[in-house]
């Protein structure tokens, strides 16, 4: 009966099914660049009754049902857990409700309130509270609210019998492909995008992050299985001691000795600005990258910050103001409030060159502790405003340096 | 009385509102909270928080 399924549930321990649908087009995730596409992780209970732990994203709810029917009749589906109610994990949850005749779903109390202000569910939605155990379909599961990681809805779950921990959120990359596994993927590009998820969705909650990996120390969960709701499954201890290590490193934003450079340019003056400050960073060994923004996105420029520790913007004036494509990296940096930063502002103008001050302005405001005074060069910066530009270069690496030693 | 920001989620603590669902009663200043408060909305500590602009 299960056979007419062209999508499979892929059985992860004794009693939990992936059941999730992958996304292979997505390259733009509510502004944030995928270029990798994305998954969205649904998991599923077998025990005596089944459980559904969150569903995915509206338009791929055959791919779940068909998985879902892989193994079970999704009729038989009476507990559904939604652990975030945000649309790529909620998305289809309507129809499944509708379709499985779910008895009730399970949020916290932010979750309900969060799921009625999107759908007109018609099953029972009930709130469970921090900490909470309950036996659903025969399964002993624990509750833990993650509030606002990354919304304020946000639980963990985990099922101690097959030592899985339902993570949500947390711990996921977008990344899309047919390895189910962290360890089937090479290291250097699960770093790459959970260090791209983390700076773009969690960065500005980093404080959370230390209070989480500390809470985690304290419950002491026996984790075999470590299951985000995007990318690959941790199941090797040293992979899932890795992720959560490299969580605790990121949540501290470190002024690690990496300056970024990010400038837009209209007739190429304030990209050889970029370049002259580049070399005289270089000069230092501190380690830097030049970030066009014509050819990166603003995701990959909060990446690139994440694991910086100097930010230096440059925008040529353009009709009195700065470069829109620099305001718009600018106002969503500062939203992923990146803390111990140094930084500086350039740019060329031609006749008033209100750019660079009003981008100093805006480091100030996000707490980056500016090294000079905004450096401003009229029209083309000729041999001696490159000079300029090389020292500013070299003082924000030497004083990286000494920010990095104190560390 | 001076209202406090939260820096995680934008909770905005009015003493004039107090926390009741934290038993914080009506009026108790910001600065009288016990040092173990956290953000009704996102759990963050009293730290987190700075003074309304």
């Amino acid at each position: 009966m299960f056979s007419q399924n062209p999508y499979k549930a892929v059985r992860l321990t004794e009693h939990t099914y992936w059941v999730g649908a992958i996304d292979w087009k997505i390259r733009d995730f509510h502004g944030y660049s995928t270029n990798r596409g994305s998954t969205y992780n649904a998991y599923l209970i077998l025990k005596e009754e089944p459980v559904l732990i969150d569903t995915v994203k509206a338009p791929f709810l055959p791919e779940l049902l068909s998985r879902v029917s892989s193994v079970v009749e999704p009729e038989k589906i009476r507990y559904i857990i939604s652990n975030h109610s945000e649309m790529d994990h909620s998305g289809c949850l309507p129809q499944v409700a509708k379709i499985t005749k779910a008895e009730k779903i399970f949020a916290s109390k932010n979750g309900v309130a969060a799921l009625n202000s999107h759908f007109d569910l018609e099953c029972d939605l009930k709130a469970v509270n921090d900490g909470e155990k309950l036996q659903l379909g025969g399964a002993d599961l624990s509750f833990f609210e993650t509030k606002m990681l990354h919304w304020p809805d946000s639980t963990i779950t985990y099922f101690p019998e097959d030592k899985v921990l339902f993570s949500q959120d947390g711990f996921g990359m977008h990344f899309a492909s047919g390895k189910l596994y962290a360890d089937e993927i090479p290291r250097s590009m699960l770093e790459e995008e959970a260090s791209r998820y983390y700076a773009n969705i969690l960065m500005p909650m980093s404080g959370l992050i230390r209070k989480l990996i500390d809470r985690l120390g304290e419950l002491n969960l026996d984790i075999s299985l470590l299951a985000p709701d995007h990318g690959p499954l941790y199941r090797r201890a040293e992979d899932i001691q890795w992720i959560i290590g490299k969580y605790l490193e990121w949540s501290k934003q470190l002024p690690n000795p990496k300056a970024v450079i990010v400038y837009d340019t209209m007739w190429g003056s304030t990209e050889i600005m970029a370049r002259a400050i580049a070399e005289g960073v270089g000069e230092t060994g501190i380690e830097y990258k030049v970030l066009p923004i014509s050819g990166n996105h603003r995701s990959d420029v909060a990446t690139e910050v994440l694991t910086s520790g100097a930010l230096v913007v440059g925008s040529p004036t353009l009709n009195n103001g700065v470069f829109p494509s620099v305001s718009d990296v600018l106002t969503y940096l500062k939203g992923l409030k990146p803390k111990n930063l140094i930084g500086a502002a350039f740019g060329s103008y031609g006749w008033s060159g209100e750019a660079s001050k009003r981008i100093a302005e805006n480091l100030k405001d996000m707490g980056v502790e500016l090294v000079a005074e905004p450096l401003m060069v009229r029209y083309v910066p000729k041999s001696e405003d490159l000079l300029k530009c090389r020292n500013l270069g070299a003082a924000l690496g030497e004083r990286l340096k000494e920010l990095a030693r104190n560390e | 009385m001076q209202r406090y920001v939260c820096g995680v989620c934008g909770y905005v603590y009015d003493p004039e509102v107090g926390d009741p669902e934290g038993g914080i009663p009506a009026g108790t200043p910001f600065e009288e909270l016990p040092d173990d408060w956290e953000c009704p909305m996102c759990g963050a500590p009293k730290e987190e928080f700075s003074p309304e602009q």
